[in-house]
């Protein structure tokens, strides 16, 4: 693909990014504009907010989440090609070593899965 | 020049009538009439036009009027710039997916003929494809669609991160989470049936569906990867959190997620774009598990089914007849999986949180690598 194929993809991305500024100008140009203390306080049910959110304490589960994320989406990314590929090696009589290859990655993946999943990385309590 | 112009009206017409026009009607019709529907009520029906309730059309119109004059609230000690730009993150991502979305083949200046004995491939004699009816011809065009479908984790967390409320951290924590843990099943789910196609081109992926097999059944991808269809689309609902997956935005525990301190326009931008996302999840199921464009047994030049050919009203008209025929099968898959995201967001109860990691987690990532691995094992038996 040439660089000016991709002449659509910017125009859309102007367009949208037009459009989207456009609309915050409309938040924030028409509409009445009388601020006070009660309305520019964060909602907390209508009482006077405790502390701030950034100090807050929240799981520490969010963060395994993320990181499980990250190693399982690299997985992702290294399957998508092989599945791309596997016509070729297949076409030069390699099919079946290429299937091999990708067996053990899975295999290793699975292993990691089922060790996450026995350690309790997956439970929510 | 004539380029630049077809690619706008492209652009205009996919993008800002269709797209945001089902995004919005559905906002009406989905989530406003059906849903009253379903619950025995009778809906919106106040506005009226000219004395006609029209299905509460008029108040779709009245509520965007309504938000636009509403006041922009800032939360005191919220970041100004972020809280800004975070609806517009969720907003760009939604739109810009579309690029690769083919609504139909690529028209033929010559005639096109079918080869039932190549897998009923449809080549271009005497003339060349030209690209009308998709805005991009992208050669990694799954590949695309998911990397921008994956930038609104970063609108929904900064959303939630700027707003200075407890509520919106929850919520934007909540919905990266989520949105996260399913992106994995989606894309393992997904590696299943790009192993069979063995192209990310999405309009190659369309014309490789339109196979049959045993001359009579469509080789869609939900035919070939029926388990990788449903993995797909619950990946897919949950992505959008809508429907059972709504835990983000669950009144009854936070308040209203990520969005309770957004107000006027840029919620309705937020809400909006959450529903292009429902539309464009629905439009990649229907592109690579339901033939995208394909309808069963029709075809550039006739109707074939059975190895018998067919051709109304001449090769001439038939193509354009076609082409109507094949616009409308896709629109007509998209609106019926959208359909279907908001029957099942008005029919099943919410999760909760941990039942959602666990779906996610320990059914669907075990299945899709499962269905993946079988997948190839037949794969490479057939060869």
């Amino acid at each position: 693909m040439e660089i000016a194929n991709y002449m659509p993809l910017v125009l859309l991305a102007i367009m949208a990014v037009g459009v989207a500024g456009l609309i915050i100008g409309l938040a924030t140009f028409f509409g009445p504009k009388n601020p006070t203390r009660e309305k520019m306080m964060p909602y907390e049910s209508g009482s006077d907010p405790i502390g701030t959110p950034h100090g807050m304490r929240f799981s520490i589960k969010f963060y395994l989440v993320a990181i499980s994320f990250i190693l399982f989406d690299l997985e992702t990314i290294f399957v998508i090609p092989w599945t791309m590929t596997w016509r070729d090696s297949a076409a030069l009589g390699h099919g079946l070593y290429s299937f091999g290859v990708i067996s053990i990655f899975l295999a290793i993946l699975t292993i990691g899965l089922v060790y996450e999943w026995s350690q309790g990385g997956l439970e929510w309590d | 020049m004539a380029e630049v112009l077809i690619t706008l009206v492209k652009i205009i017409v996919i993008v800002f009538v269709f797209v945001l026009g089902v995004a919005g009607s559905m906002t009406l019709l989905g989530d406003r009439k059906q849903s009253a529907r379903i619950q025995n009520r009778v809906g919106p029906n106040q506005a009226k036009f000219f004395g006609f309730s029209l299905l509460g059309f008029p108040h779709f119109i009245a509520d965007g009027i309504k938000l636009v004059l509403k006041e922009n609230i800032v939360p005191a000690q919220a970041n100004k710039f972020l809280h800004t730009i975070a609806p517009a993150l969720v907003f760009i991502p939604a739109l810009i997916g579309w690029s690769v979305i083919p609504f139909m083949d690529h028209y033929c200046t010559g005639t096109v003929m079918t080869l039932p004995e190549h897998g009923y491939t449809e080549v271009c004699v005497d003339g060349e494809w030209k690209n009308y009816f998709s805005i991009m011809h992208m050669n990694s065009g799954v590949l695309f669609a998911f990397a921008i479908a994956a930038i609104s984790v970063y609108g929904a967390a900064i959303a939630g991160w700027a707003s200075n409320s407890k509520f919106s951290l929850l919520g934007g924590l909540r919905s990266s989470a989520q949105m996260i843990s399913y992106e994995v099943a989606m894309g393992l789910s997904l590696a299943g049936a790009l192993l069979i196609y063995g192209t990310l081109n999405i309009n190659e992926m369309v014309r490789m569906q339109g196979n049959l097999l045993g001359d009579w059944l469509p080789m869609w991808g939900i035919v070939i990867q029926p388990l990788a269809f449903f993995l797909f689309l619950l990946a897919g609902l949950a992505e959008t959190k809508r429907a059972p997956f709504d835990l983000p935005e669950g009144e009854s525990e936070i308040v209203a997620g990520y969005l309770t301190e957004y107000t006027s326009m840029k919620f309705a931008m937020m809400q909006l774009a959450e529903y292009a996302a429902t539309v464009f999840i629905a439009a990649l199921v229907a592109v690579v598990f339901l033939g995208g464009w394909q309808m069963p047994w029709v075809y550039a030049d006739g109707i074939r089914i059975f190895g018998n050919h067919w051709t109304p009203f001449g090769e001439e008209v038939w193509y354009y007849i076609s082409i109507v025929l094949r616009i409308g099968a896709i629109t007509f898959k998209i609106l019926f999986l959208v359909w279907l995201q908001f029957m099942m967001r008005w029919t099943l109860p919410r999760f909760r949180y941990d039942q959602v990691m666990t779906l996610g987690w320990k059914i669907l990532l075990p299945l899709s690598i499962a269905n993946l691995f079988i997948t190839a094992v037949i794969v490479t038996i057939l060869a």
